[in-house]
């Protein structure tokens, strides 16, 4: 009763190819948006903005990333850590070169960057498909890391092989390195997430998404109504990885304000995003949010109930945390394969027939 | 001369390492199609559970072995029964994440019952530089002999497994075909447990000689990613593909560690690995020795 889509007539093609056709919906992301931009910032203080809001965010944008590789086009990459690195590693050259373009352009550009990168490695993906493709990806992950630790200029030949966040100010604000403002950090990062979710929402239900969701679901077959392959997955690796690009570029400018190539940007991160994305539902822009910030809470959760709650010693929480963190994968996986997003999926479901089901 | 054979030899024989990895890998893909990840971390969860067993009981060699059989065993069954039951007919990356989980699952448990410590693990394995071929002047170690020796044997063990016993016989049908196999009144579970039994076996082998090669520690569960490139280059579904990918894929990096590394700044066996199987894929998408990728629409 509360949700459907009875009596909101459509009068105009603009209104039946509306995002958000139904007026809920429209409510509900106005709701969520103004939540983000008016409430959060004004009840969290800064430890909840950094230690929480900040990562869960920039990994919702990986994840958006991966998604739009993995979910939409059905091309496994376990390569995110690397083009995350790229990001980072670009926005950093380009805040050293030229910081006079302002820091949203430099984003914006790391993001391209990281799309020429992507697309390049990319390219086997034309001809190497399913598990093949994703082991060769893992070659963009340790290549790329490689990369970044042996060659200087990449760091601009520091001695301890770290990149530092210039500070860099957006509308007069200082918003990257350790001297940032954390409300100023949240609202960038923030903006760009609800930008590009947006953004993607929009693509994956036009021409170029619905390509990429023929090519997932069985390419051979997408290949003969007329979708051509090689533009389809490259264009999917590229966009993918410019989201990845831009997450890494905030990652490390505005998050972490340092990093370093082998830690930041490890198989580890690959993985973490992969989880991301198949707990929040594969081939789901809300799924990338979901799933991010189930990833991103819990194991802070867990650490805050043994090491605080149970005076657990801090070696054996760690184990006992990386123990819970695979059961509850797994756990997941087995309730829910298809992930949280399909659980809002059926939620909808009875919400349109309550409170009369029959 | 005597250099690149030297360099050649040691990378044959490091790429034996490898395939025994892969080779467990292998064993679980081809009888039911899932990606094991956890491989690595099986490796090093039957490695601790004998060092763990000789150190802390004070099991002879031969009983420390049998009992960790028994526990690999066991773990199959366990894994057969809590995850992999529950998981039958879902997407394969579903199943790659959750062996993913299971890899987290196993290093938390055996960290938690054996330590953390690195463990020098000595089953009385020879060590040393092999005497005559060091009297020509080339290091060949004896361990990295012996575990070439070792795969010679289990790869045979293997094939005789596979093709002369009935339960090989049934293996091989699951294989085949899911579906066919089951009409014929083939049990899947009891399969399962089977090859995971196996592949764990196989990961206790390779456990052994990593760990007295370096020790049992947790590094030991990262050999998993240098079985991958193994495995893409010699095809997922290929025993002999696991073996000569591995001495490929051994000998490559060690040429291009000595020739290569130096004019790039080194470290590069990393990442090297992964290439040179890229480069071979992409003229056998399937790897070398893998079955034909049939598409139909």
């Amino acid at each position: 009763m509360i949700y459907r889509e009875t009596g909101q007539f459509k009068s105009s093609y603009q209104a039946d190819q509306a995002l958000f056709p139904i007026k809920q919906d429209r409510y509900v992301i106005l709701g969520i948006l103004i939540v983000t931009f008016a409430i959060v910032p004004m009840l969290l203080n800064q430890y909840w903005l950094n230690a929480i809001m900040l990562p869960f965010l920039i990994y919702s944008l990986a994840a958006l990333g991966l998604n739009i590789l993995t979910g939409y086009c059905g091309q496994v990459s376990l390569g995110t850590g690397g083009f995350m690195a790229v990001g980072a590693f670009s926005v950093y050259k380009l805040m050293i070169a030229f910081p006079e373009l302002g820091f949203i352009p430099l984003v914006l550009i790391s993001g391209f960057i990281t799309a020429a990168v992507g697309t390049l490695f990319g390219l086997p993906s034309l001809r190497i498909k399913g598990f093949y493709l994703a082991v060769a990806t893992l070659a963009a992950q340790f290549f790329l890391v490689w990369l970044f630790n042996k060659v200087g200029w990449f760091y601009n030949y520091n001695a301890s092989g770290m990149i530092n966040s210039p500070p860099m100010t957006v509308f007069g604000v200082i918003i990257t390195g350790p001297e940032g403002d954390m409300h100023g950090k949240y609202y960038l990062v923030a903006a760009f997430v609800a930008v590009f979710a947006l953004a993607a929402k929009n693509i994956a239900r036009g021409r170029i998404g619905r390509n990429w969701m023929a090519i997932r679901d069985m390419d051979i077959a997408a290949e003969l109504i007329g979708v051509r392959p090689l533009i389809a997955k490259l264009s999917a690796f590229a966009v993918s990885s410019f989201y990845i690009g831009m997450a890494g570029a905030l990652y490390f400018a505005v998050w972490l304000g340092s990093a370093e190539p082998t830690e930041a940007f490890d198989i580890n991160q690959s993985f973490l995003v992969l989880f991301m994305i198949i707990i929040g539902g594969l081939g789901s822009v809300l799924g990338s949010f979901l799933g991010a910030g189930f990833l991103v809470l819990m194991p802070i959760l867990l650490k805050n109930i043994m090491v605080d709650g149970l005076g657990t010693d801090a070696a054996l929480a760690a184990h006992i945390e990386i123990i819970t963190v695979g059961v509850l994968i797994i756990g997941f996986l087995i309730v829910e394969p298809h992930g949280l997003a399909r659980l809002w999926r059926i939620a909808k479901e009875k919400m349109r027939l309550w409170p009369f089901p029959h | 001369m005597l250099f690149f054979i030297e360099v050649t030899l040691s990378g044959l024989m490091a790429g034996v390492m490898y395939s025994l990895v892969a080779l467990g890998f292998v064993l679980i893909f081809k009888a039911s199609g899932i990606f094991n990840f956890a491989q690595g971390v099986m490796a090093l969860f039957a490695a601790l559970t004998l060092v763990g067993l000789m150190e802390k009981f004070n099991f002879p060699v031969w009983l420390a072995i049998i009992g960790t059989i028994a526990v690999m065993i066991a773990l199959a069954w366990l894994i057969e029964r809590v995850m992999l039951r529950h998981l039958v007919n879902q997407e394969p990356i579903i199943l790659f994440m959750a062996t993913i989980g299971l890899a987290y699952v196993l290093e938390g448990v055996g960290d938690i019952m054996w330590g953390s410590d690195v463990k020098l693990l000595d089953i009385g394995i020879p060590q040393g530089a092999w005497g005559w071929l060091w009297d020509q002047g080339i290091y060949v170690e004896k361990l990295e002999l012996f575990a070439a020796g070792t795969a010679a044997v289990l790869v045979i063990f293997l094939a005789i497994f596979f093709q002369k016993t009935r339960i090989g016989r049934a293996l091989r049908a699951v294989a085949d075909d899911h579906q066919a196999a089951l009409s014929v009144g083939i049990s899947l579970n009891t399969i399962w447990v089977v090859v995971w039994s196996v592949s764990g076996i196989v990961a206790l082998v390779a456990g052994i000689m990593w760990g007295s090669k370096s020790g049992v520690q947790f590094s030991l569960s990262l050999i998993a990613l240098k079985a991958l490139p193994v495995l893409i280059l010699g095809g997922f579904t290929s025993v002999p593909g696991a073996i000569i990918g591995g001495m490929i894929i051994g000998v490559g990096e060690k040429l291009a560690e000595v020739y290569i590394g130096p004019i790039v700044g080194g470290a590069i066996e990393n990442w090297f690995a992964y290439m040179l199987a890229l480069a071979f894929l992409l003229f056998r998408p399937q790897g070398l020795f893998g079955d034909k990728i049939i598409e139909r629409v």
